[in-house]
């Protein structure tokens, strides 16, 4: 048998530990970026097979924590893809005003440099205080450090740059308390903006979004995963809802590619059909389609 | 009609850095359109980068130029090259999974990246190529090509503008061919073609 068969037996049985012990199902990630994770763990831990991941997991508490970091890409940035928020700004903003009140949701957001790019928007476009932000992730971890909005002074260079690129109209310093070597988000960003844990996996519908922003999250599953995920996020919006995703994902394979029609196809800007319903009672009754 | 390594391969994957796009475009004028194998490119670019090393290629190659998207299955006679910003991975099932982890060998999309992930896909049937670059990125993955079974060709470092990089996997494991820019697509015809 070769090497590679049998890692994916060590994998198989991680993965059905790692459920079954603490319910955490990685079984439908992308396979071949969660071997490399997996690979890093080993090194890292100097072990040397992935199997001996298994009984770490099993008995070990501190492990597990450290696994689910370890598991879980926070690679982020400010304004990434700065032509995503000019196309926010331009065909998806004037949409959300004619609405007094809205809600957004951020699934993924990582340690939440994204969250508060839209909230730099949303400010700018004078729309902020009508607004409430949802954002989740499952690595409570990179959550803490969302919430703190504390970030090293040394992105703010590449940072500053994406806020121009991506039509910031004002400076981007004035959105920061900078202090020896980190810079703070301003308190006024934060009010609105509810940081929670929620696992896409495993965990329901956010109810009645207006906007949701899932970037570079669905990469890491399967199609299948996908698939689950992306009618979880047609189940959360409203109608005429908003999704935005990754640069290079895309739902036209997926289930759900008929359900939305799209906003703008290089910046993965999608919107929710509106679902034909009949009004009975003054209530909306949805036709099953 | 008769293929002459019939099975034998499956699949090319390609790393190079500085100075590739001139040796890519030594090489892909040379393949033909129905040429039997596909063929991934982890090209080193700067993640802004527009698509010009696409349609530049794909004009002066016979085969399908195109940017390897999420999920995409890997076909016969096309050429993927990785998006810039991602690592670039294929799946026991041959299709694409991209990520955004961090760089490795301060690059991304990262050439070991993209050799490991198809080794284990392919293991024997894999052909992989180092050529000029000035890193050591893609020296680990051809070693685990050559691990499984695969084939390992580099460009002639003294041959290459920048010899770091197929120096680096001249030394990290044994390499089946050594070649000059010129004669890489004359050896994977001889090799792979279809011959009536
Ligand atoms: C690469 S980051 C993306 C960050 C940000 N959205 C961006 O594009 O810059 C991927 C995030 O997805 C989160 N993630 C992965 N699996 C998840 C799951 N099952 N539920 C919730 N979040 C998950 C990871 O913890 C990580 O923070």
């Amino acid at each position: 048998m070769k090497r590679t068969q049998i890692e994916n037996i060590e994998i198989e049985l991680l993965l059905e530990g790692i459920f079954r012990r603490h319910g955490y199902d990685f079984k439908h990630y992308a396979r071949a970026s969660l071997k490399r994770r997996l690979e890093a763990i080993v090194s890292r831990q100097n072990l040397n097979h992935i199997s001996e991941i298994l009984p770490r997991v099993l008995y070990d508490h501190d492990f597990m924590n450290d696994f689910v970091k370890g598991m879980s890409v926070t690679v982020t940035e400010m304004f990434r893809d700065p032509f995503v928020y000019r196309a926010i700004r331009k065909l998806v903003i004037p949409f959300l005003k004619t609405f007094p009140f809205i809600k957004v949701w951020h699934a993924g957001c990582a340690t939440g440099e994204e969250v508060y790019s839209m909230a730099i928007l949303l400010k700018e476009e004078g729309f902020y205080d009508r607004t409430q932000i949802y954002a989740t992730d499952f690595n409570r971890s990179s959550l803490r450090i969302a919430q703190e909005g504390i970030y090293s002074i040394k992105d703010m260079k590449q940072f500053t740059q994406n806020y121009y690129k991506a039509g910031g109209k004002t400076s981007f310093s004035n959105y920061l308390y900078s202090k020896y070597e980190s810079a703070k988000i301003q308190d006024s960003l934060k009010k609105n903006i509810l940081f929670s844990h929620h696992n896409l996996v495993a965990d329901g519908v956010f109810g009645e979004m207006n906007l949701i922003i899932c970037r570079n999250v669905l990469i890491y599953f399967d199609m299948d995963l996908q698939n689950r995920v992306l009618s979880l996020f047609h189940n959360s919006l409203c109608h005429g809802g908003i999704l935005c995703l990754g640069s290079k994902e895309s739902i036209r394979f997926s289930s759900v590619w008929p359900k939305f029609e799209v906003i703008a196809e290089k910046e993965k800007i999608f919107k929710k059909k509106y679902e034909n319903f009949g009004m009975v009672n003054g209530t909306e009754k949805q036709v099953e389609i | 009609m008769e293929r002459k390594n019939k099975l034998k391969y499956d699949a090319i994957v390609i790393g190079v850095s500085a100075g590739g796009m001139e040796a890519l475009s030594v090489i892909f004028p040379g393949l033909p359109k129905e040429f039997p194998l596909s063929i991934t490119v982890v090209q080193h670019r700067q993640a802004d980068s527009d698509d010009f090393l696409i349609q530049y290629l794909n004009n002066l190659s016979p085969m399908l130029v195109k940017e390897a998207e999420e999920k995409e299955s890997l076909s016969s006679g096309v050429v993927y090259i990785a998006p810039p910003g991602y690592h670039l991975l294929i799946e026991e099932d041959h299709s694409f999974t991209l990520s955004v982890d961090p760089p490795v060998n301060y690059a991304r999309p990262s050439i070991d990246v993209l050799f490991e992930s198809a080794a284990d896909a392919f293991m024997e049937k894999l052909v992989g190529i180092v050529l000029t670059g000035a890193s050591a990125d893609g020296s680990l993955g051809l070693k685990k090509i050559k691990e499984l079974g695969g084939l390992t060709l580099v460009q002639a470092p003294e041959t290459a503008e920048h010899p770091f990089m197929p120096r680096a996997a001249v030394q990290a494991t044994q390499i089946d061919h050594i070649l000059q820019l010129n004669q890489i697509s004359p050896f994977l015809l001889e090799q792979f073609s279809v011959h009536s």
